[in-house]
């Protein structure tokens, strides 16, 4: 039987992967997908506690589509943040994009 | 009708002037003849206000005991509760009808005295204000409300002596007259509070009745103390000794303000609030000696100065002080009487002998120094008589008015303590001498080829024939019509003449005038010659007795040495520690900006660090990971 500690399973392994691409990848555009699969690991945890604890079930699921389109809205300004940046400076590696220090 | 409007709308004296200063000082100080014409209508309307008050009280039966009171509740708070009003007693009515006087007459004097000066307006503003405040203080029924007043005089004297501020010793003048005053408000406003804590009320007439039921149940030592906290603030406005030194450099102003703030206002406020506080002084013995003694040392001492100063002005000044040592004298031996009588005359003459010497410096065109003067009498009469008339008069000559204030002086001196009477009877020859010695060296003798006097105008020459009349009349129709009848405290005081005492007084005067005509007389020889030998003692007199330089002393080596300390300490030890924050911060802020990278995942990495710590703490403090310990 597949029961909720299952889905936080898979989601703590989602998010454990989008972590570890959001310290490792040096290319922009990978540390933005990163980011994604960390939302998206959150969406299913949502979705599942609202499933198996909550009263409401409907209440996790909007929640979980709020963030999406959050989402949505975070990649469109950060992919022009992207492109933006490559425009300027010809590169995408996030290690050279560290000039807001002293 | 006009006596009755008078006493009640009282307030309108002071209110008058004061609203000339701010027309003046808002819309007039471009327009000079309509701001010269308003000021001298205020005061001139304040003047028959004051004439009407001081037949109210003399029909009506207005009398120390029974003033005339109007009063409503300034402000009160649990404890405190003071009110604002009008006094009108004769004392009140006596400085009312003084100051509209001689402050009219300054002003029409001043229309052609400072004609064209760049600062007329302004000035014709500052005096409307000075004489307000003067008023204010007079016929304020408690001690708040005429400290109030009190500070303002205070400050128009600031600002008329400081009138020529452009010029470095006017301004250094001003600050003096304003800080050595300061001094004696401190004591002043001490005792104010004292009493206030003592008696629970700050009216004149309250304390009439509370301070001799006090004094007859707990003794007078602690209201002696009071009373002389309060005595230091005349000390310092009426110019006594030792906080007189601000008098002689007020003159620096122009030569009218001299005449207003020696004659009129200011100086007398001191001897006023004795006055106006006589029920607390006569009932502390102590306190009474201690000002008889400092009034007539004042006396003898600023007499002993004006031997032998040589500008016109600070021989005036010194004589100035030297009056008013008698008035506080009379004071101290008990006769309010006659310290009114006397500071009235006084206003008469010395208002007169100002003026004259503006007028005298407007013709010499500012040559203040008197050897320099000389031989004045032939291409200025009228000046001349009009001087001599005040020179007479501040001598004690009979009939002039200075005799018979003089006098009752004297005859109240003789009556309490025989040195006092013997040192103000000195003070007085001296007085008569430094006079002569004045009038001579500028008026008699032979006229200095590098002077071209001219005789000054009629606006400066009529109110000087107003205080000559008075000046001659002064002392003897108030005499005559029974003025210690009305102005006294405690039982009335019928005039008569000492015959002994005036007598002795006139002959001592006279004795002063030969003197002078003696030595000063015939050229400047036995002068120079009597200087030569009195070497030491002239040399103290001529340099003040050097109060100014020990103050001068005191002043660098001790508030000098603390301001060097003070100093030291602000740069060596507050100074260090606010340098040191400034640098320590800035130095660990140096040192910490490395670790803002700018590397976004370096700053990732650190924020999943710190949350992991985080919730193991968390683990820690709670116990387990998950609540219940079921997942």
């Amino acid at each position: 039987m597949i029961g909720l500690s299952h889905y936080l399973l898979v989601s703590a392994a989602l998010f454990g992967l989008g972590l570890f691409g959001l310290l490792t990848k040096r290319n922009l555009i990978a540390v933005l997908m990163s980011i994604e699969l960390m939302l998206n690991s959150v969406n299913i945890n949502l979705v599942a506690f609202s499933r198996y604890t909550a009263a409401d079930a409907s209440a996790g699921q909007v929640f979980s589509l709020f963030i999406i389109a959050v989402a949505a809205a975070e990649v469109a300004v950060g992919l022009a943040l992207a492109y933006a940046i490559y425009r300027g400076r010809g590169t995408v590696s996030v290690d050279e994009i560290d000039w807001l220090k002293w | 009708m006009w006596a009755e409007f008078s006493l009640t709308h009282a307030w309108l004296i002071p209110l008058l002037p004061a609203s000339a200063f701010v027309l003046i000082s808002f819309f007039l100080l471009s327009s000079p003849w309509l701001a010269s014409r308003l000021a001298i209508v205020a005061m001139g309307s304040s003047f028959l206000l004051a004439l009407g008050a001081a037949a109210a009280v003399l029909t009506q039966g207005i009398t120390v005991e029974a003033p005339f009171v109007m009063k409503t509740v300034w402000f009160s708070m649990p404890g405190l509760s003071v009110d604002m009003g009008v006094l009108v007693d004769p004392i009140a009515a006596t400085l009312l009808f003084v100051v509209t006087l001689i402050t009219l007459l300054v002003l029409i004097y001043s229309t052609g005295y400072m004609a064209g000066d760049p600062g007329y307006c302004r000035f014709f503003a500052f005096i409307s204000l000075f004489a307000a405040s003067m008023l204010g203080l007079v016929i304020a029924t408690n001690f708040l409300q005429m400290f109030v007043f009190w500070e303002l005089v205070g400050l128009c004297s600031y600002l008329l002596i400081g009138f020529y501020f452009f010029k470095v010793s006017a301004r250094e003048a001003g600050k003096k007259a304003f800080m050595t005053t300061r001094i004696g408000d401190f004591g002043l406003l001490l005792g104010i509070l004292l009493l206030q804590i003592t008696f629970r009320t700050l009216d004149f007439a309250e304390l009439a009745v509370k301070v001799p039921a006090y004094v007859a149940e707990n003794g007078a030592a602690s209201l002696t103390f009071i009373a002389i906290l309060i005595f230091i603030g005349p000390v310092a406005k009426s110019g006594q000794f030792p906080l007189h030194v601000w008098l002689p450099d007020a003159m620096e102003g122009p030569t009218p303000v001299s005449a207003l703030i020696h004659a009129a206002t200011m100086v007398v406020a001191g001897v006023y609030l004795i006055a106006r506080s006589f029920a607390i002084f006569s009932v502390l013995p102590g306190a009474l000696t201690v000002i008889a003694w400092l009034g007539v040392f004042t006396a003898l001492f600023a007499a002993f100065i004006a031997l032998t100063q040589r500008e016109i002005k600070r021989i005036l000044a010194f004589s100035t002080i030297s009056q008013l040592g008698f008035m506080m004298l009379a004071l101290g031996v008990g006769s309010l009487t006659s310290s009114m009588f006397h500071l009235m005359t006084h206003a008469f003459f010395k208002a007169l002998l100002f003026l004259g010497a503006g007028s005298v410096l407007h013709a010499l065109h500012d040559q203040a120094d008197i050897f320099q003067m000389g031989g004045l009498r032939k291409s200025m009469p009228a000046t001349c008589l009009m001087m001599g008339t005040a020179v007479l008069a501040i001598a004690g000559i009979p009939p002039f008015a200075g005799f018979f204030s003089k006098d009752e002086i004297l005859v109240a001196a003789a009556h309490v303590s025989t040195p006092i009477y013997l040192l103000a009877s000195l003070a007085a020859f001296m007085t008569a001498f430094y006079m002569a010695r004045l009038f001579i060296l500028t008026f008699l003798g032979k006229p200095n080829p590098h002077n071209h006097p001219h005789e000054s105008g009629l606006s400066m020459l009529v109110p000087m024939g107003v205080l000559a009349v008075l000046s001659v009349v002064g002392g003897i129709i108030p005499f005559a019509m029974g003025f210690g009848e009305w102005v006294r405290f405690g039982p009335a005081h019928h005039a008569g003449i000492d015959w002994a005492v005036a007598g002795a007084s006139t002959v001592i005067s006279l004795l002063g005038f030969a003197l002078a005509w003696y030595i000063y007389g015939g050229g400047h020889t036995r002068s120079n010659d009597l200087t030569i030998k009195t070497g030491a003692l002239y040399t103290w007199s001529f340099n003040k007795c050097y109060v100014d330089e020990i103050y001068q002393w005191f002043n660098r080596t001790f508030v000098g040495g603390l301001a060097r300390l003070s100093f030291w300490i602000d740069i060596h030890a507050l100074g260090a520690v606010v340098d040191n924050a400034w640098r320590g911060t800035g130095a660990a802020g140096s040192e910490m900006r490395r670790l803002q990278t700018g590397q976004m995942q370096q700053y990732a990495a650190v924020m999943l660090s710190a949350t992991v710590v985080l919730v193991i703490l968390l683990a820690a403090l709670t116990g387990s990971l998950v609540k219940g310990g079921q997942i």
